[in-house]
């Protein structure tokens, strides 16, 4: 069996690798201080706020942008749209590189990282919705592991390991959709067992009925936007068949979009009128609330209808850039924002410089392996000696 | 009482069990939270506080916490509005200015040892444990850090060590168990020199805590803290002002927290076992659809193929009928000529015919 030789050609030094080497050795001196000082010397965490922005961002913002892996493979495997097919393989490696990352972020967060196996290992906290979403987000990496490996395995030569994984993927498909619809949703339940710290606008009994649907517009965006972004990097590693697909994609995805937003601004009323928190609408928060729901969930879903029904690719990747931006507020809002809103404004939480870098440099990474895998595994195009599957 | 309810409670009481096998609690295994009527509390009487700090000591002392920043006679640390953390169990704090209050109001702050405790609830790893005297103490020896309890805590009670790299624990006031074990009082209860902490059953607190409303009329309001809040606590706060004004919360309302999360996790069976149900049936909907409409094409196409074919067997036979019919016409009509001109050979020899006649034979 021949492995393939890994030519590692000179770094050339364009913009985007001199600003990605400067976080990466940030990141790494940051993470000698984490590990070595402690959370306090590197971030602002308080007994107030327990959790900042690793929790806010590279958890929940993590896991919802990181959905277009099981929004993609039940499209195309599930509900049989095959047109879908080559969106596949990209949306499973973000989705596996995503959900990776995060678990590498929640190494920095917890204050014993080798510990994070207790939950399994040592007790079981089945009353805690963390307990859920630590055993789904841990059983879905693996999936979404398993569902990566065709790629690696076709860039190997290993052509049986291939086939046997192929011949998983429907089992693997649904055991994908099962885990992040439980994760999904429980982020957002982590947020029930504290209505008197979240402000009554997000705070809702419906809470993971709106992390789930959200990760949905979530997914559907990402692999828009992540589409466009390929198009313009990695245009000369496409196949035919991917660029032939490729805007039908966009489209079909953003006419999905329209729909689920829409579905998700009804449900985020009816969060407003079962806390009946309309009073609160006129507040600041409420302002803010408005700005989120509707200009970040209507809107970008009027765009996507006009930008599916005008065929017009341009209005579609803006929109889904937008959309993006939309869950990130969200996420922003749930976990950092809106929560612990009774406090002082003294108390409230700011991140420190150093926990931006770590999120930084998680990012930074989790680009740098996109870029290394599509240049060298069968992602953009289908490897000639293989069957689709 | 709801099943989940019961069953958390269930294991609560399992934990329990356990801890008292190995001889350390001593109200045996007795159910808990709201249902044990022996959970001992501890009820703090707002009217009688005077901010001495001496509790604050004493916690620090029995608790061999790190020594305070400020010594605990210095009452200036009173101007702030402080809170627990990773070096406190508990404070005092001092609340000015306040209206129908003749001087300053102090409250003390520390784990209120909820029935139904959230950081329980929330805890991932069971680090944290209601005891059958009523405390809920925490394991450092399981915790792997996430502060999901502090998240969870609606007094905001537990802190963390952050500054620790590679031994942080979550801190908080342990209801002075392992002294209660001993048969001790909690070190800020023995200390008191106000009598504003009674120590005793809670239900008798409860007791203790009306009488008290009843004999000094109007120098409590009708609420003890802690009856309902969050389903309930076993340290109990009575005040002369309202609660609000002292830095406690009114609006927790009465759920206790398992309640508030029993729902989501509830749907996590019915998703385990419906979605792959649903998800298949839609995959097998799909794929017979597919396979419908291909033999849908499929037949479409035979039948086309067979109209194409029987028309071109029905032109075939018509052409090879009109073939053989010109084939026989053109015979007959050879035959015809050949016999005409035979003939006409016979009455040419005798005599010449005419050539119009010919013609006309041949033409027919």
């Amino acid at each position: 069996m021949q492995f393939p030789k890994v030519t590692l050609e000179r770094p050339r030094w364009t913009p985007f690798n001199i600003v990605a080497a400067i976080i990466v050795v940030v990141g790494l001196v940051i993470t000698g201080i984490r590990f070595t000082q402690g959370l306090a010397a590197t971030t602002r965490l308080s007994d107030y706020n327990p959790w900042g922005i690793w929790i806010g961002f590279d958890l929940l913002v993590g896991v919802a942008l990181a959905a277009g892996g099981y929004v993609t493979s039940a499209a195309c495997y599930l509900f049989g749209l095959k047109r879908f097919h080559t969106a596949v393989r990209p949306a499973i490696l973000t989705g596996f590189l995503g959900y990776a990352l995060v678990v590498l972020a929640l190494h920095y967060d917890v204050g014993r990282p080798w510990r994070l196996p207790y939950p399994f290992l040592v007790q079981q906290g089945t009353t805690s919705l963390l307990f859920e979403v630590a055993a789904c987000v841990a059983l879905y990496l693996t999936v979404l592991f398993i569902e990566w490996t065709p790629a690696a395995f076709e860039w190997l030569g290993l052509k049986r390991a291939r086939n046997l994984v192929v011949r998983l993927t429907l089992v693997l498909t649904i055991f994908g959709v099962v885990l992040s619809t439980l994760h999904q949703s429980s982020l957002g339940a982590l947020f029930l067992i504290a209505p008197s710290k979240l402000h009554p606008l997000w705070y809702s009994p419906y809470l993971a009925l709106f992390f789930f649907v959200s990760s949905i517009v979530a997914g559907l965006s990402m692999v828009i936007f992540e589409g466009a972004l390929a198009h313009r990097y990695f245009h000369h590693k496409m196949d035919e068949t991917h660029r032939r697909e490729a805007d039908g994609v966009a489209l079909g995805f953003a006419k999905a979009a329209s729909w689920v937003l829409a579905g998700y601004f009804v449900l985020k009323l009816v969060g407003v009128a079962q806390a009946d928190a309309w009073h609160h609408l006129a507040s600041g928060y409420g302002a803010w609330f408005l700005l989120e729901v509707v200009g970040f969930v209507l809107l970008p879903c009027f765009f996507f209808a006009v930008g599916a029904r005008e065929k017009n690719l341009r209005i579609v990747r803006f929109t889904a850039a937008w959309a993006v931006l939309g869950i990130v507020i969200n996420r922003f809002n749930v976990g950092l924002i809106a929560f612990n809103y009774h406090l002082p404004a003294e108390e409230r939480y700011f991140p420190h410089w150093m926990e931006i870098g770590i999120s930084l440099f998680i990012v930074t990474i989790g680009i740098l392996a996109y870029k290394f895998i599509v240049r060298h595994m069968p992602i953009l195009y289908a490897h000639p000696d293989y069957e689709p599957h | 009482m709801s099943i989940s309810r019961r069953r958390f409670l269930g294991w609560m009481g399992a934990a329990g069990a356990g801890f008292a096998a190995a001889g350390r609690a001593h109200a045996g295994s007795s159910p808990r939270g709201a249902a044990n009527p022996e959970t001992l509390g501890v009820l703090f009487d707002a009217t009688r506080c005077i901010g001495c700090r001496k509790c604050e000591e004493a916690c620090n002392r029995v608790n061999e916490l790190p020594p305070p920043e400020r010594p605990f006679h210095d009452l200036g640390v009173l101007e702030k509005r402080r809170r627990t953390d990773a070096r406190t169990y508990t404070v005092v704090n001092r609340y000015t200015g306040i209206e129908g209050a003749r001087g300053p109001v102090y409250r003390k702050i520390q784990c209120n040892h909820c029935l139904e405790p959230a950081c329980a609830s929330a805890c991932f790893v069971r680090a944290f444990t209601k005891n059958a005297d009523g405390s809920v103490t925490y394991d450092e020896s399981v915790c792997v850090g996430c502060r999901y309890c502090m998240i969870a805590c609606p007094f905001e009670i537990p802190a963390y060590e952050y500054d620790k790299a590679f031994t942080p624990r979550v801190m908080k006031c342990t209801f002075c168990h392992p002294r209660l074990v001993q048969g001790l009082l909690p070190g800020c209860v023995e200390i008191c020199p106000a009598e504003a902490l009674t120590f005793g059953r809670r239900r008798d607190l409860l007791r203790i805590a009306r009488s008290r409303m009843a004999q000094s009329p109007g120098r409590y309001l009708d609420h003890i803290y802690g009856e309902f809040e969050m389903g309930g606590t076993t340290w109990l706060t009575i005040s002369g002002v309202p609660f609000r004004a002292i830095g406690m919360r009114e609006d927790l309302g009465t759920t206790p927290a398992p309640e508030l999360t029993k729902g989501a996790l509830g749907v996590v069976p019915v998703v385990a076992a419906m979605w792959p149900v649903l998800l298949t049936g839609i995959y097998a909907i799909n794929r017979r659809r597919d396979r419908i409409a291909r033999e849908e094409r499929e037949a479409a196409v035979a039948a086309a193929l067979a109209r194409a074919e029987a028309e071109a067997k029905k032109k075939l036979a018509e052409a090879l009928a009109k073939a053989d019919k010109d084939k026989k016409a053109a015979v007959e009509r050879e035959v015809k000529k050949a016999l005409e001109e035979a003939a006409r050979a016979r009455t040419e020899a005798p005599a010449p015919a005419s050539p119009e006649g010919g013609g006309e034979t041949k033409s027919g």
